[in-house]
């Protein structure tokens, strides 16, 4: 696991514990907390078995919310990951401090250059959105890798809608 | 902060270790291969064995060209290694058209020379004869040559034997990846690492005097172009600019590069940039994703794939700018666009019924031939004699590297054995 990836968690969980009344955000205070014990009480509960204890969110859970997936030859966002978008760009106006990389993703079907073009094509549509809602353009960069980092590596329809998206980065 | 990217580059000058890269062969088409028989080559040295076995290695190369069978050794009724020794009688007897003899005759320490005459059987006449220096690190270029030579003649087409093939590996590599870019004889032998990274490698493209590679890499997760000298190892990064930096390739005179530059706001266009200033200037300005340019072998057009229509289709404009003119029209998808160097044909990657083909366009008549059998084949890339093209497959989850005939008649299969290998490119002629 690199040092990158690991800050971005990281302020991935703060970012998200500071969300409110969305359905798929945790509540602040037991985030925190989980974030903090999480890597003992996974180690724990997998050597002790199942105690008196309560479940504890799963931190890494978190990192869904920062794909957006989009339709086969789409570079639109869909009206159900648009609230993402939105809170995103929330922390974003509240941080601007903190940059954003957005990670243009395409499905492996036809040729490798013109995908890095629909990958960045739907990079550009998420930094669109995110700009409209007051991100400064400064905070955000983009990058698109075509179809050279799959997220999942297989040939089906299913991985292809796996594959067509854009990962949100915090970058600092 | 972000050293995340870790990245190797290599000198193809101290690797000489051979990566037996395995060659699956896999001919198909043309019913009557030439029968030929390419006879054992005489050896006189201080060792017991040549340093390599120069007949196998023209053998190979006929047989894989679809276009001859060179007959068993054990069928032959003479092993003559010298023009004088040969029957022409027992030639035409074993029923072969051509036969190849020569020899391997040691100079010095690490010097050689290599003889060998090519005769017309029925015609009773030598075609060709020709002895060339060489020492063990160059034997097997000498050996394609000869081969080269030999095909040649006797189809009256430039062999490509002594070329070389430049690819791109991903293998897995714990978490992540681990992407190569590589160069190969044209037959898989004698494979080189030129640069590893453990980010993305893409479109590879040769310099016009084969010495370069120019490529695109994503070190620290931002694409650049670099360009790299193979026997020193040496690369600069011509284009870094913000945005996507992509889909580099060679004028005919090797002094600028069509590339592509996204910029900050992501519309990709088509530019050349001049290798030595890093000048850019734009050619195409349109809000569609404008890539994948390559010049014509006159240098006077860039051909490139462009959606401003919707789909995928290629254009070209003039190399010094002005409007865009369609080229491809047949079906939704033709990309990546690459002309043959005698500047006949254009190839793309395009969606035949579903399925993702490389197919060749006849510029003349437009006619459009589907040559490829596969669900996603791409990167299509003529070798210099305009003859044959190699492209990657799938097989499994894994691309593999084949090539087919430009009238679709013979394909085969090169397996290399080592993981996603894809974007092959066909290196120019070599000079001597």
């Amino acid at each position: 696991m690199s040092y990158t990836k690991f800050v971005a968690v990281g302020l991935l969980a703060v970012f998200l514990a500071a969300c409110q009344g969305s359905p798929s955000v945790p509540d602040p205070e037991p985030t925190d907390t989980t974030y903090g014990d999480s890597g003992a009480s996974t180690g724990g509960m997998g050597e002790g078995g199942m105690g008196d204890g309560e479940f504890l969110d799963d931190p890494s859970a978190g990192e869904l919310g920062m794909v957006i997936y989009f339709d086969f030859d789409s570079s639109e966002v869909r009206p159900q990951d648009q609230d993402l978008v939105s809170r995103h760009a929330v922390q974003l106006g509240d941080k601007t401090h903190v940059s954003v990389r957005l990670e243009g993703h395409a499905d492996e079907r036809g040729s490798r250059e013109y995908n890095i073009g629909l990958g960045e094509r739907r990079a550009q549509a998420v930094r669109q959105m995110l700009m409209i809602q007051g991100v400064s353009a400064s905070q955000i960069s983009t990058v698109s890798f075509g179809e050279e980092r799959p997220a999942s590596f297989g040939s089906s329809e299913a991985d292809y809608a796996q594959n067509r998206r854009v990962e949100i980065k915090y970058t600092n | 902060m972000l050293k995340n990217s870790k990245f190797v580059v290599l000198m193809l000058a101290l690797l000489g270790a051979h990566a037996n890269a395995e060659l699956v062969i896999d001919v198909q088409g043309m019913a009557q291969p030439t029968p030929v028989a390419i006879v054992p080559f005489g050896w006189g040295g201080n060792a017991p064995d040549m340093p390599l076995d120069v007949a196998e290695l023209i053998n190979n190369d006929l047989r894989r060209s679809g276009r001859f069978a060179p007959i068993s050794e054990d069928d032959m009724l003479q092993k003559p290694t010298s023009g004088e020794d040969v029957d022409f009688d027992d030639w035409g007897y074993v029923g072969v058209e051509a036969v190849v003899v020569g020899s391997v005759a040691q100079t010095g320490e690490n010097a050689y020379t290599l003889q060998f005459q090519l005769f017309d059987v029925f015609g009773r006449r030598q075609l060709v004869g020709y002895r060339m220096p060489a020492s063990r690190g160059t034997m097997r270029a000498a050996a394609h040559r000869a081969a080269d030579m030999i095909y040649e003649k006797l189809t009256g087409i430039k062999g490509v034997f002594g070329t070389k093939v430049a690819y791109v590996t991903a293998t897995r590599q714990g978490e992540g990846r681990l992407y190569s870019l590589r160069v190969s004889d044209q037959d898989g032998e004698n494979e080189h690492t030129i640069m590893e990274s453990s980010d993305p490698i893409m479109s590879p493209a040769w310099s016009p005097d084969s010495r370069q590679l120019a490529y695109v890499s994503f070190e620290e997760n931002k694409s650049s172009i670099f360009v790299q000298t193979l026997r020193t190892g040496n690369r600069f990064k011509v284009s870094s600019k913000p945005g996507i930096n992509g889909a580099p390739a060679f004028s005919p005179d090797g002094r600028q590069l069509v590339v592509t530059l996204g910029g900050i706001d992501g519309n990709l266009d088509i530019y050349t940039l001049d290798v030595t200033s890093r000048q850019t200037r734009r050619l195409t300005t349109h809000r569609a994703i404008d890539t994948e340019g390559t010049w014509s072998p006159d240098g006077r057009h860039i051909y490139f794939t462009s959606d401003r229509a919707g789909g995928p289709q290629v254009y070209r404009v003039s190399a010094n700018g002005g409007t865009p003119e369609r080229i491809t029209f047949e079906g939704s998808y033709n990309a990546r666009p690459r002309l043959s160097p005698d500047g006949t044909r254009l190839a793309v990657v395009h969606n035949d019924r579903g399925n993702f083909r490389i197919a060749v366009m006849n510029l003349t008549d437009k006619n459009l031939l589907v040559l490829s059998t596969g669900r996603q084949d791409e990167s299509p890339s003529f070798a210099p004699n305009s003859d044959i093209l190699i492209y990657a497959t799938r097989q499994g989850r894994d691309g593999v590297l084949e090539t087919v005939s430009a009238d679709g008649l013979i394909r085969q299969k090169m397996a290399s054995g080592r993981g996603d290998v894809r974007e092959p490119v066909w290196s120019p002629f070599p000079r001597f």
